[in-house]
């Protein structure tokens, strides 16, 4: 492979650009596989990368039905964080921000993570205390995590409303310093092109249309390009997980929900952090090229249309004026939507399944993107050890029949409860 | 933006109903020794299909009733909506 470097850059100039190699192949799949991962987004191709990187299994194929960067992993508003108060969700994720601090040198790809730092404010009494105390189990954890009052909140975004007369006064925030954003593309592009090179077939426009399970082991998948066979199958399809659950007569603890995101026009650096909203459901970032990136709640009904509805834009843009009232001075410039598999009780399910050889990567709700390269590498050990690692030892699928549930905010798919 | 028709009501916009999940979910019986499995399939396990989905809304904003919609998930397309105690 290639090696991207600022030598590369200037010895390809001379050609014109015109000699790069392709960043990742377009391989006929084989007929059979050690492991195949199904969904190549971030989550697939991280899997396969660690599969290679960390268990030397590079007779791996990942099966995906779009292309490459197409789904949640080029949908999402890029945020990384792992404030969390839950052991199993905070060391998880911090587990996932060593991954992300190192990753631009790990995958020779510039991914542009920016440790911005991300506050979430409080507008009552009480919820400083809940953040104070979100906080310690953060830091116990080996988090960072700064408690921030109003004035020094005010030092770092003085155009949030601060005004006496609101509705929901700013009285304080917490910030995770380490937390970031990250250029998501690059995130797809940079796994799927090492994955590549460490011989995993990245196939693209192949559906899965069905599996092939005899006494209870997984055989092989059917495809729009064939028959595939292999011992050990991986799904990471997000949205989809329930539509690839009835080909297998699973019903799982998900439900396919819609999230917006929305950017508006680009503007002068203004916002040097990711900032949330903490009476509703509101977050922002301000993007490299200036747009003010935001999102919130989901459109509130089971949804596989990847595009959003108006009310529910109208509704998180009034909690985003309300933070920050300049936002109302601009205009839109997109907005898309994403399906998400929301879990029962708004934690993933990294684990095994009742069918042999079948594994299951889902239920990542609004989290999704950060915990790309902590998902990818947890579920590789899973695969190729045929058990869960520590790390995602509690995002058991079971957990919910027997009462272990994870519940962080009980964010999950009764949005009409929370 | 959806338009639902409220059987009680008629044509309402979607900004006046709240929505209440799949309406095919059966709570056991009471009164009945239940499984751990029937509580799992009631409180957790969900088909979520991609397609036709019957499931419940209130008109929190209009008559306060309970409604069953049957509607494309895919499309959003209303093909139906009853009363709660009808059946399709």
């Amino acid at each position: 492979m290639q090696k991207y470097s600022v030598f590369s850059l200037i010895k390809n100039a001379f050609s014109g650009h015109k000699e790069w190699e392709v960043a990742w192949k377009d391989p006929t799949p084989k007929s059979e596989y050690d492991v195949i991962i199904i969904g190549g987004g971030g989550h697939g191709l991280a899997t396969a990368y660690y599969l290679a990187k960390e268990h030397n299994i590079t007779k791996v194929a990942i099966i995906e039905k779009g292309w490459i960067g197409g789904g949640n992993v080029g949908r999402n508003t890029t945020i990384i964080r792992s404030n969390y108060m839950h052991d199993e969700n905070g060391l998880f994720s911090e587990f996932g921000m060593d991954l992300w601090r190192n990753m631009s040198q790990d995958l020779n790809f510039n991914v542009m993570f920016s440790p911005r730092g991300i506050i979430n404010l409080a507008h009552s009494d009480a919820q400083m205390n809940v953040y104070s105390r979100r906080g310690n189990s953060m830091r116990l954890n080996g988090i960072d995590a700064v408690l921030l009052n109003r004035d020094e909140v005010r030092k770092i975004i003085p155009m949030a409303d601060f005004s006496e007369n609101v509705r929901f006064p700013i009285f304080g925030g917490l910030m995770q310093p380490s937390a970031g954003t990250a250029r998501h593309d690059a995130v797809a592009w940079g796994y799927a092109r090492q994955a590549d090179s460490m011989g995993v077939d990245i196939i693209q426009n192949c559906e899965v249309t069905g599996f092939d399970v005899s006494n209870g082991k997984i055989l092989g998948i059917r495809t729009s390009k064939g028959n595939i066979k292999a011992k050990k199958i991986g799904l990471c399809v997000a949205g989809s997980t329930n539509v690839l659950a009835e080909k297998l007569n699973m019903t799982l603890p998900i439900e396919t929900h819609l999230l917006q995101a929305c950017v508006s026009e680009p503007i002068k650096p203004i916002l040097d952090n990711v900032v949330t909203f903490g009476a509703g459901h509101f977050y922002c970032s301000q993007s490299d090229k200036g747009e003010m990136v935001m999102g919130g709640d989901l459109d509130g009904y089971n949804s596989y249309a990847q595009r959003g509805n108006l009310p529910t834009l109208q509704h998180v843009l009034t909690e985003g004026i309300a933070m920050f009232p300049f936002l109302s001075k601009l205009k839109m410039l997109r907005t898309w939507g994403g399906i998400m598999d929301m879990s029962m009780d708004g934690s993933p399910i990294i684990d095994k399944t009742h069918i042999e050889g079948l594994y299951l990567n889902c239920g990542w709700c609004y989290g999704g993107f950060k915990a790309t390269p902590a998902s990818g590498w947890t579920f590789a050990h899973t695969i190729a050890q045929n058990r869960p690692h520590e790390l995602n030892s509690g995002y058991s699928l079971n957990r919910f029949s027997t009462g272990h549930l994870i519940d962080e905010k009980g964010l999950g798919t009764k949005t009409w409860i929370s | 933006m959806l338009y639902i028709k409220c059987p009680h009501c008629g044509l309402r916009p979607q900004t006046e109903f709240s929505y209440g999940g799949d309406a095919t979910v059966k709570r056991p019986e009471l009164n009945k020794e239940v499984s751990d499995q029937e509580w799992d399939n009631f409180v957790y396990l969900r088909k979520s299909p991609r397609g036709k989905h019957l499931e419940l809304w209130q008109h929190i904003s209009g008559c306060r009733q309970w409604i069953k919609v049957e509607r494309d998930t895919l499309t959003h397309e209303i093909f139906t909506t009853l009363k709660a105690n009808e059946n399709l």
